[in-house]
């Protein structure tokens, strides 16, 4: 009798200790994996270094070493700070910045110990960082014709596939539009870096943001 | 005098604080090198805790980290495995929480917290299981597997000080603040003893371990309680120092020690040495 009762409170306490577990634990996951997806929603302005497996797969992937940051020779890249909107100690760059100088031996690729960078990009060309667009049409001094300018379309390192200054008509004025080819493009953002305009008028997008051609095609 | 307490006087400054002060100069030895590179050129450490690379040959990668990555569902890269390979090799050596005593920035906190706590006499403390580090870690792991990111780096306030540290602080302060605050006042050596996954994760990995800490001279002990107020984690000394029969091993086999090596410090019997498993 006696040893029944004990088995019983045993079990019970068992039980207890089971749901006490499981519970706090459960509940601590919850809130750690909610705030992990929230973190991993990267804002658009900030483009993740060439190579970067999609975004959803990246945070874990990537175990935010720094070493892509490290051998990376214009200090393009960055180590999200935690505070930030980029997941706590995944790199980035921004653009207007420091942009992409598209190295053709690609040493942040071969940094990363984890493959969170492939190893499938070979060829700097075939990056897909984002898609530059021309954001600010009624900002940009070629389209506005405030000036004969084209700062962008020169400093694209692949300037006549990437980008060209298409010859546009409205009634009898002519002007020429930055005109980027997204299968093309890699998202470095040196165009966005060197647009004069104070707020730049073409700009890095994810391509997943970007309306443009049928998408990238590799 | 010197007869009452011939141990006391014997013992000098540098006796009693030895392996505290060489534990000290390893873990800020280890971030100097990892600031070598930012603030000098020197590239000798590249990386962080989570990875590194050492003299441009050898990379190595936190195994933890690399395990929630693999839980995540990403096939890691042949670099961090091999990496994290030779760090576990290590730690199986030296004893899995040599990582939390003598590289672990954040150990430098906690100790401080609890220098601060003793000092203060704040003796309230909040009780947490041994155990929950461990579900803390299960935890994780099962975070990252549901949602596809390595969880813990989220939080972890270990990479948070050393990454902040080596590429930018940000308000990686707060979580560092928050941990020493923990520790200062809501329970005593609460996040390396009690809370930490990593920890929880290296004790697991120091099982098996081969340097161990050991009271050959327990027959010398005076019952004083020095090392038992200095241990991180106390209920480890209990089954060498005063096992039940003489024949118990002397040596601490518990994975929850984490080989500081203080009590022989603060031992004035000079009851402790390291050893390996076997004695």
């Amino acid at each position: 009798m006696k040893s029944n009762m004990s088995d019983r409170l045993n079990r019970r306490q068992f039980i207890g200790q089971c749901a006490h577990t499981v519970g706090s634990m459960s509940i601590l996951g919850l809130l750690l994996g909610t705030y992990t997806r929230q973190s991993a929603s990267t804002p658009a302005r900030a483009i993740r270094p060439p190579g970067a497996i999609a975004e959803e797969d990246f945070t874990g992937a990537c175990v935010r070493c720094g070493l892509c940051v490290r051998d990376c020779p214009y200090d393009t890249l960055k180590l999200a700070e935690f505070g930030s909107d980029v997941a706590t100690g995944t790199p980035y760059f921004i653009a207007r910045d420091i942009p992409c100088e598209m190295c053709e031996d690609i040493p942040c690729v071969a940094a990363c110990p984890t493959d969170a960078l492939s190893k499938d990009l070979t060829d700097i060309r075939d990056a897909d960082m984002g898609v530059a667009v021309l954001t600010g049409p009624d900002t940009c001094y070629s389209v506005t014709g405030v000036a004969h300018c084209r700062a962008c379309y020169v400093a694209c390192p692949i300037r006549d596939e990437a980008i060209t200054m298409e010859q546009k008509r409205v009634g009898n004025r002519i002007y020429f539009e930055p005109t980027v080819h997204a299968q093309h493009c890699t998202g470095c953002g040196k165009c966005e870096q060197g647009c004069v305009t104070e707020e730049a008028s073409i700009k890095v997008l994810p391509r997943h943001l970007a309306k443009h051609d049928a998408g990238r095609i590799a | 005098m010197s007869e009452t307490a011939p141990a006391a006087t014997e013992r000098g400054l540098w006796q009693r604080n030895k392996w505290l002060l060489l534990r000290r100069t390893t873990q800020f030895s280890i971030l100097f090198l990892f600031l070598l590179g930012p603030w000098f050129g020197i590239w000798w450490l590249k990386g962080n805790l989570a990875s590194s690379v050492v003299l441009d040959t050898i990379g190595l990668t936190d195994p933890f980290i690399l395990l929630q990555s693999l839980a995540s569902g990403h096939a890691a890269g042949q670099a961090a495995v091999f990496g994290a390979v030779i760090v576990l090799m290590f730690y199986l050596l030296v004893g899995g929480r040599v990582y939390c005593s003598w590289v672990c920035p954040i150990n430098v906190v906690t100790d401080a917290a609890n220098w601060l706590r003793n000092r203060l006499k704040l003796n309230l403390s909040w009780q947490l299981k041994k155990s929950t580090r461990l579900w803390i870690m299960v935890m994780a792991l099962a975070t990252s597997a549901i949602t596809g990111a390595i969880a813990w780096e989220a939080v972890n306030p270990i990479t948070m000080l050393q990454r902040g540290l080596v590429f930018g602080m940000g308000l990686a302060w707060v979580i560092v603040l928050a941990v020493f605050l923990f520790d200062l006042v809501v329970t005593r050596r609460g996040w390396c003893s009690h809370l930490c996954p990593v920890g929880a994760f290296y004790g697991l990995v120091g099982k098996r371990s081969l340097v161990r800490m050991n009271a050959p001279e327990r027959t010398a002990c005076t019952d004083c309680g020095d090392c038992f107020r200095v241990c991180p984690e106390p209920h480890v000394i209990i089954p060498a120092l005063k096992p039940e029969k003489d024949t118990d091993t002397s040596v601490i086999l518990d994975s929850d020690c984490t080989n500081c090596g203080r009590c022989i410090d603060v031992c004035d019997e000079e009851v402790f040495r390291f050893s390996t498993r076997f004695g």
